[in-house]
């Protein structure tokens, strides 16, 4: 089956700087698949390339099967953008917008304008119709972005950043909508640097650094990639965490982290099985442990042990 | 949610209703944003009204025969000043990424900027008619009649759109709204001051002359006038329209390859 989207060797320079630097990746059709990168990683120049925007200097892109140079046309006629770089017009109101999106894709006249009521009314902006799209908050303005990339169906969408700068509660409506649109067999292209955003969503996920995937894989794959699970314990009693430490090391045989908080520790475990030999222990030498958990490591972690770096603006 | 996955998409639009569509949009944003049109009905105003009287009594010895003599240079004039809204419009949608989203649809790639020339003719429509009505008010009376009017407004319209097509090539190269309003300034002064519209060059020095002569507005501005008067030869207009078809030859394919380039 013909993937969704295949790259292979994209390259992509401004000036001195190679923003898409050899990418490759192969996303199949249907589910979520995220690019997860810092602030500069490469992540929208690669979908500039993609949705026929710019085009790379090296290498290919295959979207749905077609080149996206060669093809440029046969792409745009199936896929649908969103995100901060493709904004919509502040000149004209959420209605005008929505309609002139309907009839740039070939909605006769009428079924635009139904077309755009329906979306207006779907994304809660019915009241804000005929207001002109400067006049709206941040949210509002998200809203008939995405709005207006879902006027027609199309078979592949790109939401580039969809929920930065959103509240919470708007950004768990971003959720359900690419879920539902996911449901119904749109393949979603989705750029974060929100690593929660692309636990929720996505099926697989390609870490970009510096315009290269550095991990690609399932969530999941990428969590055990880093190691397979962490062990956290909170003492009962701090003044006797040097000597939990010393259990523990010499049970599981890897370093001991020590939190902040002066009663816990925790390190890094390969089974299940040897979390709660380790736990015996602490009982056997008068440890009292007050709590413990044993779970995988989160997605941040993933990240920290795949770049060297910190997520500046991870949630 | 359910409505917002309408499935299908209808056939797409043809190269007509895509260059509609945007042109509707050129409109709404006049509707929108009235004061855009200041320059188209304050140029037209201040050029006849304030030209006529101010050099009328000491060039031609009265305001009449002056005006006469000077209302088709301040048509010339005052539609090429607002054919600056073409890359005008193009950059602002260039700098607010409005254009993006235009450039990945799957339509007849020219469309918007076809679509906003549609829209301009209002523009250049508004200022030729306060232009002439102005003008009737004052006295002009041509002797090229009503034909002649006509055709010299229709003449000028052809010209406009050709030359829209330079400001949008600059609209996608350069960098802000600003700069666009700033060369355009820069290319249109000398050459709409240094030009036949207010005097007759025969009392300039040379080299002044020499300018006069080959500038283009100059050229532009005896055409119209010779239309308004009813002496105009077929060599002469033919030599706009073929300039306006140089412009266009040239400008147009530039502009759509910035278009399509765009990083």
């Amino acid at each position: 089956m013909t993937p969704a989207i295949e790259t292979v060797g994209l390259v992509k320079t401004y000036g001195q700087t190679r923003a898409v630097d050899g990418l490759d990746i192969t996303v199949p059709v249907g589910g979520v698949y995220g690019l997860l990168g810092p602030n500069g990683a490469g992540k929208t120049t690669t979908i500039r390339i993609l949705a026929t925007l710019v085009r790379p200097d090296a290498g290919r892109a295959a979207v749905l099967g077609h080149d996206v140079v060669r093809e440029a046309d046969a792409v745009r006629g199936r896929v649908s953008l969103t995100g901060q770089f493709a904004s919509i017009d502040e000149d004209l109101t959420g209605e005008e917008n929505l309609v002139l999106q309907a009839r740039l894709l070939g909605f006769p006249r009428r079924r635009a304008r139904r077309r755009a009521a329906e979306l207006l009314a779907a994304f809660d902006l019915t009241d804000a119709a005929g207001r002109l799209v400067k006049t709206y908050s941040g949210g509002m303005r998200r809203r008939v972005d995405l709005a207006a990339s879902l006027v027609a169906g199309a078979d592949l969408l790109f939401l580039d950043e969809p929920t930065t700068g959103l509240d919470p509660r708007s950004r768990g409506e971003v959720w359900d909508l690419v879920r539902t649109l996911v449901g119904q067999g749109t393949t979603v292209l989705l750029t974060t640097q929100y690593l929660d955003e692309a636990d929720q969503l996505a099926d697989r996920i390609a870490v970009i650094d510096h315009g290269r995937v550095i991990a690609e894989g399932t969530p999941g794959e990428l969590k055990s990639s880093v190691g397979s699970g962490v062990l956290h314990v909170r003492l009962l009693r701090p003044e006797q965490r040097p000597e939990a430490e010393r259990v523990l090391a010499e049970v599981l045989d890897t370093r001991i982290q020590l939190d902040s908080d002066e009663a816990a520790l925790s390190a890094r475990v390969d089974d299940v099985e040897r979390g709660a030999y380790a736990l015996a222990a602490l009982s056997r030498a008068g440890i009292e442990v007050a709590a413990f958990g044993l779970g995988q490591p989160s997605l941040d972690e993933v990240f920290l042990a795949l770049t060297g770096q910190t997520q500046e603006v991870a949630a | 949610m359910t409505v917002v996955l309408s499935g299908a998409r209808p056939p797409r639009a043809s190269a007509v209703s895509a260059s509609l569509a945007f042109g509707w949009r050129s409109l709404l944003k006049i509707r929108h944003v009235p004061e855009q049109l200041a320059d188209a009905i304050l140029a037209p105003v201040l050029f006849t009204v304030l030209f006529t009287y101010l050099f009328g009594g000491a060039f031609a010895g009265s305001t009449s025969r002056y005006l006469n003599f000077l209302l088709p240079g301040t048509l010339v004039m005052t539609v090429l000043l607002v054919t600056v809204y073409s890359g005008l419009a193009l950059n602002t949608d260039l700098t607010r990424g409005v254009l993006n989203r235009f450039r990945a649809l799957p339509i007849w790639q020219p469309a918007l900027i076809v679509g906003g020339l549609l829209g301009d003719a209002g523009r250049y429509l508004l200022s030729a008619g306060l232009v002439i009505g102005l003008g009737l008010a004052m006295g002009f009376r041509p002797d090229g009649g009503v034909v002649g009017v006509l055709l010299a407004v229709a003449l000028i319209l052809v010209f406009a759109f050709s030359l829209s097509w330079v400001w949008t090539t600059l609209g996608l190269l350069l960098r802000s709204p600003q700069s666009v309003t700033m060369v355009s300034f820069l290319v249109q002064f000398p050459l709409t001051f240094a030009s036949n519209v207010f005097v007759d060059p025969a009392t300039m020095p040379g080299w002044l002359q020499a300018f006069v002569d080959a500038n283009p507005v100059s050229h532009l501005v005896s055409t119209e006038r010779a239309l308004m008067q009813g002496t105009a030869s077929a060599g002469q207009v033919g030599g706009v329209l073929v300039a306006a078809a140089a412009l266009v030859a040239v400008f147009a394919p530039t502009t759509m390859y910035l278009y399509r380039r765009k990083p």
